[in-house]
């Protein structure tokens, strides 16, 4: 037996030990632990915003919760009933006037504390003003991907988004209009902001602003549909010199390479046309736009890596990787399959 | 039975011989009885019978996301399950339990003979098992175009316009919504019985100010069922048009808004989770005195403060809607409102610790439920404050944090409280007392495994794992947390499992309770365990807030001090 | 046991207590106005915002004749219930009779409207979004009216076969006051509808 004031019996901590027990045997998790999506690492303006705010109700929060459930262990442990209690029963106390006033205003003015602070940081971040260095980019939820569009630039990818940073005093922050082609989605990378809907029929707004490069990890955030799990989110935050390279590639017009011509014919002549955009003007939406398809490092909104095995295996049966996915399966003949492959291993 | 010379008195009631009694006679007057006691004993036994199922869901749910990437369950079961699990225990078990132990008590506190109107009373029941008959034929009935099954896999507040024929093909989302709209009825038909019962039926010298608390706050619960509630049979019948008539109340490509839903969906959900919880409090506010030996602290403040928080929780709901881009404005206002009602949900706790304060307590298992209910209901409050705090919630809605917070409301608060007053009030209807051992394990049982599961996902969320996704990638640093909310399940099931053991031993060879086993002071405890159908022999007449302390205590009873 | 316990008399309980029946009827009244109140805020959100379709002006009569006889039939079935109160049942038949022919009307009136709407204009529930709030106000309304109006005859039936009596009074008024609700509701739809929003 430990004993402490109170004993604590075997089985007790044998079963602390089982809370422990599964770390070890896992021998922790391989991450990275930059990538994890944690709200306590803000690298981005707003995200800090938050996180400060965030920080003042926390120890707000945690300093009712030490006085409180500290009276509430006292009084359990101060007011049991004694084994040589006489059985007569306690005074009865039916209230207090001025304990009951006490215990109102102090919750009250504390509310009144958060709500100001509060106030403040809703202001600060919704009704930012878009600087003129700013990057503007429209993102439009679908079932189950990100379309990403940058009007100004001229530039329409899906799925992994690339901004510049801010660094050194020179600010480019980049705000995002956004809006759904179908349901309620929710773009949520949370070291760069909290998560903004896509409503449709609505165009709400956000901004971000990374202050290092490197990739952010986000994902949607309201459940979307069969497939909300895997509509996955990649920012990449780019030095200047890196973001202008990358705007330039995606402006380069489709690779048209002709030992991959054949490819081309099977994209056009069957189904894919119908929903998907290569170097061309056009609303087709239904799927993402595959102009620059390498200069990805993911497929299907982030569920698979982006190689030419898998591509392969995704093209031949998406329903395998992502059941329910609205793309269906082609059925196409091997040889088509792979001249279809080879063409899109080119568009870089 | 006692007095059974009085029996002769009240009209209408034979007793039949003990041997004319088979087993299809006893089943027969359970179905076709208005008595509230069987009611309220109904309503309980089909609460906690959707507990098991909705506890199952989540377990499956649980198990799929104990490692990353797992393919125990595809997405559309899961999502199916989730949506049930969601769905059953907000109203297959949540309103079922607090109608049951309404419709149990109320009566017996109030020194009446059933409630108002009792073939109503048993219409709202049957309601209400219709509705929950509906919602679990959907696994059977109507097809869906992709896959497992037919439950409805919209989530349980069912956003539009994920809801639309478009996006919801099949029937299941209308199994969904008429399961709730039939059982939504039910409910206000009884909030509206037991009403009229508390203004009408209450027993001599019982003004509203002499009312045990327990029925104070159930008058206030079933006022905000009947306004609450509303709300959303009115966008059930609204999403019904949409479906089958061709209207476009959330049919976005016409112009339809997907926020009206939401605004009217939570104008009902904010005030629902209230209604939910308020009889948690109700629960603690007559077990905590008991067996702290002291009057409740503040009786008058109590009632006060729950009517303030029905009052302004009908201002708060768009504190679930701080993510969809309202105005910063709006925003503001509803952080204002939600904080504020933090402030007289915060007094009731300071309340009980006040009746506590001075007392001699007695640690038996509803009151070891009741101090754990406490401490979590404590910190349910505080994440409440946290997610209240917009730009917070921006990150922490729809998160495993959010999951955490009001599962500690849900489970934390609300199931343990149900767990104390089945302990509590299980002599009384019974005639037996549940074993204490048992309820004991089952507590720490319990205990430990609510913690490990919802403390874990707090910090699941703060790392950024969203709510209802049936898997997530490795390489999210999500996949201990999960493991240990998962292990934690076992606990609360093996808790579950000793509480059912407890229950049936103890029917038949519980110890005899006697009409007041726990020394209590309110009107149930007067009369036999279990009550004769008539509730009382003579009908009581009352002079204080607890007439059994003033019949023990004669020389310092409570109308003196009141 | 059979079901029979006697609940519906009170035994002597402490000084005045407010009608059971007054008491469940305002709670469904109180239930009732919330889901009309819902369906008012959809009316008036979706007010000008239909993206096609005809608008409000374009299709609408005032719904005059209707509204009058609807909203006397309150002043008609308070006669009947005093009448009935008072324990003259000859009056209360006549003017019970009196208020379910306007009824009676109203809904005639409405269905008629409707009918000229949908045949004569095209304009559907499907129509537009101000078809559908409108079909959906109004019609939510007229299904209130049908019950109220099923309720009456049946009350009717009763005192056509000489039932109702004066001890009776006080549920009458029970069924008076739904009725009293349901003419409440068409004062709010018809400033909504007619008034408002056109």
């Amino acid at each position: 037996m430990i004993k402490f004031r109170f004993m604590i019996p075997p089985w007790m901590f044998w079963m602390a030990v089982l809370l422990v027990a599964p770390q070890a045997l896992c021998g922790g998790e391989r991450v990275d632990p930059t990538l994890v999506p944690s709200i306590l690492a803000p690298e981005s303006a707003p995200a800090h915003s938050i996180s400060h705010v965030a920080g003042f109700v926390l120890e707000t929060t945690g300093g009712i919760f030490v006085v409180v459930a500290g009276l509430l262990v006292y009084v359990v442990v101060r007011f049991r009933r004694r084994a040589n209690d006489d059985g007569v029963e306690p005074p009865q106390v039916y209230g207090s006037g001025p304990v009951e006033a006490a215990w109102t205003t102090v919750p009250f003015l504390i509310v009144v504390v958060l709500t100001l602070t509060t106030a403040r940081v809703i202001q600060q971040v919704q009704d930012a003003r878009e600087p003129a260095s700013a990057v503007d980019l429209q993102v439009i939820g679908h079932q189950w991907w990100w379309e990403v569009r940058y009007p100004k630039l001229g530039i329409v990818t899906a799925n992994e988004l690339h901004v510049p940073v801010s660094q050194g005093g020179e600010r480019r922050p980049s705000f995002l209009d956004l809006r759904s082609a179908d349901v309620v989605h929710s773009f949520w990378v949370p070291r760069l902001m909290g998560k903004i809907d896509l409503v449709p029929n609505k165009i709400n707004s956000m901004w971000i602003e990374p202050e290092r490069p490197g990739l952010f990890l986000g994902q949607c955030g309201t459940y979307c549909g069969t497939q909300h799990a895997k509509m996955l989110l990649r920012v990449y935050a780019d030095l200047p010199q890196d973001f202008d390279r990358w705007v330039q590639q995606q402006k380069e017009p489709a690779e048209n390479a002709p030992s991959v011509a054949a490819g081309r014919l099977v994209f056009e002549r069957t189904a894919c046309i119908n929903c998907h955009v290569i170097g061309g003007a056009g609303d087709r939406r239904f799927g993402p736009d595959l102009t620059h398809l390498m200069s990805r490092n993911t497929l299907a909104s982030g569920a698979l890596s982006n190689s030419p095995a898998l591509l392969r295996a995704w093209i031949k049966s998406p329903e395998q990787f992502k059941p329910g996915v609205l793309m269906p399966t082609m059925n196409l003949s091997d040889s088509d399959l792979d001249q279809l492959v080879a063409y899109l291993t080119s568009l870089k | 039975m006692n007095g059974t010379s009085n029996m002769g008195r009240i009209s209408g009631v034979v007793p039949l011989a003990a041997e004319d009694k088979t087993v299809l006679h006893t089943l027969h007057a359970w179905l076709v009885t208005v008595d509230h006691k069987k009611l309220g004993l109904m309503y309980i036994i089909y609460g906690l019978g959707f507990l098991v199922v909705g506890g199952l869901e989540a377990t499956l749910i649980r198990f799929q996301l104990i490692a990353p990437n797992l393919k125990f369950i595809g997405p559309q079961a899961f999502n199916q399950l989730f949506t049930m699990h969601g769905t059953t225990m907000v109203f297959l078990v949540g309103m079922p339990l607090i109608f049951g132990f309404a419709n149990y008590l109320v009566p017996l506190m109030i020194g009446a003979r059933d409630l108002a109107f009792p073939r109503l009373n048993a219409f709202g029941f049957w309601l209400s098992a219709l509705g929950g008959l509906l919602l679990y034929f959907s696994y059977i009935g109507g097809e869906g175009l992709s896959g497992a099954g037919s439950a409805p896999d919209v989530g349980w507040f069912a956003y539009a316009p994920l809801t639309a024929k478009a996006f919801s093909k099949g029937h299941s989302t209308d199994y969904w919504t008429l399961g709730i709209l039939v059982g939504g009825f039910g409910s206000i038909a009884t909030a509206a019985n037991i009403i009229t019962t508390i203004c009408c039926m209450r027993c001599r010298g019982m003004g509203l100010a002499r009312m045990p608390l327990l029925v104070w706050l159930y008058l206030i619960v079933c006022g905000m069922v009947l306004i609450a509630v509303s709300p959303l049979t009115a966008a059930q019948i609204m999403l019904l048009l949409d479906r089958f008539a061709g209207s476009h109340f959330f049919d976005t490509q016409a112009g339809g808004s997907a926020v009206l839903w939401m605004h009217f969906f939570w104008i009902f959900g904010h005030p629902e989770v209230y209604i939910l919880v308020i009889p948690a409090f109700a629960f603690a506010s007559e077990i905590i005195p008991v067996f702290s030996r002291k009057a409740i602290f503040g009786y008058p403040v109590m009632v006060g403060a729950t009517c303030a928080i029905a009052f302004v929780s009908l201002g708060v709901w768009a504190h679930h809607m701080f993510t969809v881009g309202m105005t910063s404005t709006g925003n503001t206002f509803f952080v204002v409102s939600t904080m504020m009602v933090g402030v007289p949900t915060g007094i009731k706790i300071f309340n009980w610790l006040g009746t506590m304060w001075g007392g001699k307590l007695r640690f038996a298992t509803p009151m070891l439920f009741s101090i754990a209910f406490l401490f979590q209901f404590l910190i349910a409050g505080l994440t409440g404050i946290m997610l209240a705090c917009a730009p917070w919630d921006w990150q922490l809605n729809d998160s495993y944090f959010l999951i955490a917070h009001f599962h500690y409301v849900l489970v934390g608060a609300i199931v343990f409280m149900i767990f104390a007053a089945i302990y509590y009030w299980f002599p009384k209807a019974t005639g037996r007392l549940l074993s204490e051992r048992l309820g004991k394990w089952h507590f720490w049982l319990f205990l430990i495994g609510f913690h490990m599961t919802f403390d874990t996902m707090h910090f699941a969320g703060i790392l950024g794992m969203p709510r209802r996704i049936y898997t997530y990638e490795a390489d999210r640093g999500w996949g201990t947390l999960n493991l240990i909310c998962t292990i934690g399940v076992v606990f609360q099931i093996a808790g579950v499992l000793i509480m059912s053991v407890n229950v049936l031993r103890s029917l038949r060879k519980g110890k005899l309770a006697g009409s007041d086993p726990w020394d209590a002071w309110t009107l149930e405890w007067s009369t036999s365990s279990p009550p004769p159908e008539y509730n009382f022999v003579e009908i009581p007449a009352v002079k204080s807030r607890r007439p059994l302390w003033d019949l023990k205590h004669p020389t310092d009873p409570d109308w003196k001090y009141e | 046991m059979s079901a029979t316990t006697d609940t519906v008399r009170r035994e002597p309980a402490g000084g005045w207590a407010p009608s059971k029946g007054l008491v469940g009827m305002s709670c469904l009244i109180i239930a009732e106005s919330a889901i009309f109140l819902i369906f008012v805020v959809a009316y008036l959100f979706y007010l000008g915002k239909s993206a096609s379709g005809p608008t409000p002006r374009q299709v609408l009569e005032l719904p005059v004749l209707n509204s009058i006889c609807l909203l006397s039939s309150s002043a008609t079935i308070t006669v009947a219930l005093r009448a009935l109160r008072r324990g003259d049942t000859k009056r209360f038949s006549r003017w019970w009779l009196v208020t379910i022919v306007l009824g009676g009307y109203f809904l005639f009136g409405t269905g008629h409207e409707w009918y000229r709407l949908i045949y004569q204009k095209g304009f559907t529930i499907q129509t537009n979004l101000f078809g559908t709030t409108f079909y959906s106000l109004v019609g939510l309304h007229a299904t209130h009216v049908v019950i109220g109006l099923l309720g009456l005859l049946l009350v009717m039936a009763f005192a056509v076969s000489g039932w109702v009596k004066q001890e009776h009074a006080e549920r009458t008024h029970v069924l008076g006051l739904y009725w009293h609700f349901v003419d409440g509701v068409w004062v709010v739809v018809f400033t909504v509808v007619y008034i408002i929003g056109r």
